[in-house]
């Protein structure tokens, strides 16, 4: 009875991510255990075993694969490499594609319908992922040639004046070191100030006349709730949007200033 | 006849030869910060983009006929006056520079993947992967390689991102047609 057989071949196959077993670790050999954290990710795993076990891409001896890829991920748990979530995943699916292919055909199923190969989704993957590895590895070898290349120093003027222009991400970042900083302030706060956008643009219009450059840390610091500074924030996105004031900042991460153009 | 006769008087009033248009393009190369483009300098000099375009041409082959120590280069769009890179090693020394931080390999696929998808998802790269690349993209927005590019219109209206100018720069790339075809890597895997 072909029954009891494939459960014997599934029981085999069964395995708890939990338990290590010692016998697989002492089978590794010391060059694994080196190269083990070097993949990039499930697919680059794969192709690697792949390329050991000299095996076809386009006919992957699933069996075989996917024992190798599990006593991997065994390895992984017993040398403490948190193993990531998507390795895991990639487990369940070669755990899947191999079960489908011990199936017995559709006995009811049409004759002249070629059946697809439960492996082809994993070989689509596969080399969609080898081109953009290879692509990764062309970018490293440019970047590589360029960095042997110099381009002339930075030379004053007014227009760079050792400033970088500041992105919305720079100023993402600066926003959040002042809301970490607010947090640690202990704030008494009994009636709740709304300011509303309006004011608070027009408060900012006063500073930005007043002082012609302004720098976003003291204005922020003036504020003592999250909704005030949530408030300025957006008032500064809104006046940096509609009117002719740039922001322009030193250098990476520090602070922004906005100057009146 | 008559009428497009003067026009050229016009025009020729200001006309240079190409040795001074070459001049004037090395110089003003030679003090911009980043590449500069060939329709920038045309506008500074009140001079036709396919003139100068020329004049930029000949200044290249000038460079690399006389095998000066310099190179007259495209790259992000524009123009530039680097060193050469046979010669990297005595820069180097000179400079006390060491080749910076090189990316990981994490982040080098997951770039690979925006300059050849782009615009992409987040949802997008991992399928391409199979991994999570949220650091690996934080890195890369750090380094400014890659920037957003608007929300996809599509279910929770994922950011997108693309390569940025600095990409260019960093790979030494004219633009981004100037990137080998993902096609070229499907002939290499099989």
């Amino acid at each position: 009875m072909p029954l009891s057989l494939m459960q014997e071949e599934q029981e085999q196959y069964t395995f708890d991510f939990l338990t290590e077993t010692a016998e697989i670790v002492a089978e590794s050999r010391d060059e694994l255990s080196i190269r083990i954290g070097e993949f990039a990710g499930p697919l680059d795993l794969l192709l690697y075993l792949i390329r050991q076990e000299q095996a076809n891409i386009f006919d992957i001896p699933i069996a075989r694969i996917t024992d190798e890829y599990l006593r991997y991920i065994r390895l992984m748990k017993s040398l403490d490499i948190a193993v990531a979530a998507d390795f895991l995943v990639m487990a369940a699916q070669l755990i899947e594609v191999k079960s489908k292919m011990l199936l017995p055909r559709d006995p009811f199923a049409d004759p002249e319908e070629v059946a697809e190969d439960p492996r082809q989704e994993l070989v689509d993957r596969l080399l969609e992922y080898e081109k953009y590895k290879s692509a990764a590895q062309m970018l490293y070898e440019k970047a590589t040639i360029e960095q042997a290349v110099f381009p002339r120093g930075k030379i004053e003027s007014d227009d760079n004046n050792a400033e970088i222009s500041a992105t919305v991400f720079d100023l993402i970042t600066i926003f959040q070191k002042i809301v970490e900083r607010q947090k640690e302030k202990i704030t008494m706060e009994i009636e709740r100030d709304e300011v509303s956008l309006a004011d608070m643009i027009k408060r900012l219009h006063a500073r930005i006349l007043e002082h012609a450059e302004l720098s976003l840390a003291s204005f922020f610091e003036e504020f003592d709730t999250r909704r005030e500074l949530v408030t300025a924030f957006i008032a500064v996105l809104e006046v940096v949007r509609t009117e002719s004031v740039k922001l322009v900042q030193k250098k990476t991460f520090d602070d922004i200033i906005l100057k009146r153009v | 006849m008559s009428e497009e006769a003067t026009e050229t008087a016009v025009e020729t009033k200001q006309a240079r030869g190409t040795g001074e248009l070459m001049a004037l393009a090395e110089a003003l190369i030679f003090v911009a910060d980043e590449p500069i483009t060939a329709r920038t300098i045309a506008d500074v000099l009140e001079e036709d983009k396919a003139s100068v375009e020329a004049a930029l041409q000949a200044l290249r082959e000038e460079y690399d006929n006389r095998e000066s120590g310099l190179q007259v280069r495209e790259v992000a769009g524009g123009w530039q006056i680097a060193t050469r890179t046979e010669l990297h090693e005595y820069v180097r020394q000179f400079l006390k520079t060491r080749p910076s931080a090189k990316l990981s390999i994490a982040a080098l696929e997951t770039l690979a993947v925006i300059a050849y998808k782009q615009p992409v998802t987040v949802p997008e790269i991992l399928e391409i992967r199979g991994v999570q690349s949220a650091s690996a993209i934080k890195t890369l927005l750090e380094k400014r390689l890659i920037v957003t590019k608007g929300h996809k219109e599509t279910v929770g209206r994922p950011m997108q991102y693309g390569t940025s100018k600095e990409f260019l720069i960093h790979f030494g790339l004219k633009d981004l047609s100037d990137l080998p075809s993902v096609e070229d890597f499907e002939d290499l895997v099989q």
